[in-house]
């Protein structure tokens, strides 16, 4: 068959820059470029990973859109041509990795920020106590005391599990198999020195990281990998995974190729047999179902952590949500539309769920109207991309946010959005050992914890502009965000005003 | 060896359980539970091999998580009964719930009477464990569906006449594992990703050990067992999802 499909890209190798080094031929995972008697491009192998460009010691390489020029066409755009020609020729599904990427309403930057101005003080976080400090879990409906004689008092409500964050921020759940292990070791060392969570994932906890356990949340996901005892009593909380933003209400599916030796130990499955998780998780087809689950989880750690679930950002979500906490559930995730993925259909992807923004507050305003809000946390993820997206998500409700592609950014990763090719440059969505050595687990723990302090050191900015010394006091707090450019209904979901009013 | 009796009567299902833990802490291995009506999770987080015997009808997720724990119950049980069971056995005299089974590991599972549906869901080996789940009478729909390692055997006693032995869809996405079925199972019953495979003398020699520890916990016959030929099913393909997507 003819192949009709255009390359995506062009690499240009400026000849008088290049010293045919070959470096950027050794480093090519996606055999884009082969030497003869000079660096020659395959134009259609290139996914503008910018590997070669990074590792090009002479600055001899460009990567560029391909410019052959398709019509002009607002309707039918080069990326739908190109996928009915690719589907065409296969008769696949067409798979994809990393979040959504289509033009659809960022609802984020659609909202400032208040600060204060005479007649509130602003506070310099540079010279005074600034507490990002969280606590996710359960919180009691009163607090009880006990008064003594003396004065004294002691209280005797007796308080469910929490877990203690120095940072409202958390990594996202990302299984070892998705992720390379030199990823989970940098995720793990770098939770740990920053006083948060790292999220194993439906993978299961590679056993070099059992040591890790305070700084892990593990999943319980419909596949059920890699769950026994000691995965479950090692880590900080356990996560029942019901959904994911980029993927909602489809199952996952990591080819046996991946399915290796130290893989294969950490899901305990054989190796490269597929490993399928169902689209449902069989024991759950209702909510008395998942508070089924939920105790069982809590029966298998005697009550000592925090239960939570996550749910993808759907029509119904703030329904949904309602009946997970009512279901016994400590923190309820909720993963927005443009959250990542290692794969996935792109029809799901690009098609199914619902922005973060809205799901977050119209979940936050139904668990309040209920009188529940306070039975479990919330963490919002699927896209956060900034501190700005950090503060503006506690302002409408969530005690903390979860970052996934965000994290990976940081260790290298450029966006190519070929992760389900096992073929990452950068070493992070790979398995192939040539290939994960370019993650270096203590640099990646660096980068991962600069990033945190960085945001960190922002959100202390911003609430101090906003007069505040407490994320605490921000929380759920949507009087200091003002919207622009948003419908009336939008803000009314957002439960937000205008800017001006 | 410690032996106590506890009533479960008027005890929620977290006393319950709390109670045990601190029995089989105290050193206690083997529990007589009476007048159990319900209560869930029973055996679940128990890691040392103590055995319980159950008098009544536990609730759904008994031995669920489970690892290492023998329960006998002398009665019926409900769903999601060895629930991502690691290791241990459970053993039943009566009939079974729905997703009996699901995810197991390790470990066995009898069942004397009947179970539901999605029975053996998931199930998976690893490395030296071989999860096992033998059911005396008959089986729902979707019994081993997903299946990727370990064992399953349907015996089909007691059937009424006329009763199949299984329901549809056996072993839909089936992609490891060995599903035995003693008695006639039509193609129109299985499940797309399953094939008929003749059975060998190897085959015959694995039935013989399983079922001699089957039948001897219920007291049943062997040899009566064994005179009835049985159909081996096994996954097509390790891989029944590999050919569905474009690049």
């Amino acid at each position: 068959m003819l192949n009709f499909l255009p390359s995506d890209f062009s690499v240009l190798i400026e000849p008088e820059s290049c010293i045919k080094c070959r470096r950027c031929v050794r480093e090519c995972s996606f055999e884009a470029l082969v030497f003869r008697d000079r660096v020659v491009p395959d134009h259609s192998r290139c996914v503008a990973c910018h590997r070669c460009v990074a590792v090009c010691p002479s600055g001899a390489i460009t990567v560029v859109r391909n410019r052959l020029a398709f019509r002009q066409n607002a309707n039918w755009d080069e990326e739908i041509i190109k996928n009915v020609y690719k589907q065409a020729r296969v008769g696949g599904k067409l798979l994809t990795g990393t979040g959504n990427d289509k033009p659809y309403p960022i609802y984020w930057d659609h909202l400032l920020i208040d600060a204060a101005q005479v007649t509130n003080p602003s506070i310099d976080p540079l010279r005074e106590p600034m507490e990002l400090r969280t606590y996710l879990g359960r919180k009691p409906s009163r607090l009880d005391f006990y008064h003594d004689a003396g004065g004294g008092f002691k209280l005797t409500t007796v308080l469910e599990p929490q877990i203690k964050l120095e940072t409202p921020i958390i990594f996202a759940g990302m299984s070892y198999g998705a992720v390379s292990l030199n990823v989970h070791r940098a995720l793990a060392a770098a939770a740990r020195r920053a006083g948060t969570l790292m999220n194993s994932g439906e993978g299961g906890l590679h056993e070099s990281l059992y040591s890790f356990g305070e700084n892990v949340i593990v999943q319980v996901a419909s596949g059920r990998f890699g769950i026994n005892r000691a995965y479950l009593e090692r880590a900080a909380a356990v996560e029942i995974k019901i959904g994911q933003g980029a993927k909602p209400g489809i199952g996952g599916h990591l080819p046996g190729e991946k399915v290796t030796g130290e893989i294969s130990k950490t899901r305990m499955i054989p190796e490269g047999t597929d490993a399928l998780s169902p689209a449902p998780h069989h024991d759950i087809y209702s909510i008395e179902d998942l508070r089924q689950l939920i105790y069982a989880i809590k029966e298998a750690v005697r009550y000592q952590k925090p239960v939570g679930v996550k749910i993808s950002a759907v029509h119904n979500v703030a329904a949904i949500s309602s009946g997970v906490v009512r279901a016994g559930a400590d923190f309820v995730t909720i993963d927005g539309f443009r959250g990542g993925t290692g794969a996935t259909p792109t029809i799901i992807r690009d098609h199914v769920g619902i922005p973060i923004e809205m799901a977050l507050a119209a979940v936050d305003d139904r668990l309040r109207q209920e009188g529940i809000r306070h039975q479990a946390s919330l963490i919002a993820s699927g896209s956060i991309r900034s501190s700005a997206d950090v503060l503006k998500a506690v302002a409408l409700g969530a005690d903390a946010v979860a970052i996934g592609t965000a994290a990976l950014i940081a260790l290298g990763c450029q966006m190519c959005q070929k992760c389900y090719t096992g073929r990452c440059a950068w070493g992070i969505t790979t398995q192939r050992v040539d290939l994960t050595d370019r993650v270096d687990p203590e640099e990646g723990a660096e980068r991962l914890y600069n990033l945190l302090r960085a945001w960190s050191l922002e959100i202390k900015e911003i609430l101090g502009a906003l007069g505040l010394n407490s994320i605490e006091s921000l929380r759920g707090s949507r009087e200091r965000l003002r919207a622009v450019g948003l419908t009336g209904t939008e803000m009314e979901i957002l439960g937000v005003k205008p800017a001006g009013r | 060896m410690a032996l106590v009796k506890h009533d479960a009567r008027g005890l929620s299902f977290r006393e319950l359980n709390e109670r045990l833990h601190r029995l089989v802490a105290d050193g206690i291995d083997i529990i007589d539970l009476v007048n159990v009506n319900g209560h869930r999770y029973i055996g679940t987080g128990l890691a040392k091999p103590v055995r319980l015997n159950i008098y009544g009808t536990p609730g759904s997720d008994l031995g669920a998580f489970m690892d290492g724990p023998e329960i006998r119950v002398n009665g019926s049980g409900q769903d999601a009964i060895g629930n991502t069971m690691n290791s241990g056995a459970i053993i039943i005299n009566g009939d079974a719930g729905n997703v009996l089974g699901l995810s197991m590991r390790g470990g066995k599972i009898f069942v004397r009477g009947n179970v539901g549906h999605r029975v053996g869901i998931h199930i998976k080996a690893f490395a030296e464990q071989v999860p096992r789940i033998i059911v005396g009478g008959v089986a729902g729909d979707f019994f081993g569906e997903y299946m990727a390692g370990g064992r399953m055997i349907l015996l089909g006693l007691d059937r009424r006449a006329g009763q199949p032995v299984v329901g549809d869809y056996v072993g839909t996405g089936m992609h490891g594992g060995t599903i035995y079925i003693r008695g006639k199972v039509e193609e129109h019953q299985l499940g797309k990703e399953v094939g008929l495979v003749e059975m060998t003398e190897e085959d015959y020699a694995v039935l013989q050990e399983d079922l001699a520890e089957f039948t001897a916990c219920f007291n049943l016959s062997l040899p009566e067992i064994m005179r009835e030929p049985f159909a081996k099913l096994v996954p097509l393909s390790h891989r029944p999802y590999g050919q569905l997507y474009v690049y």
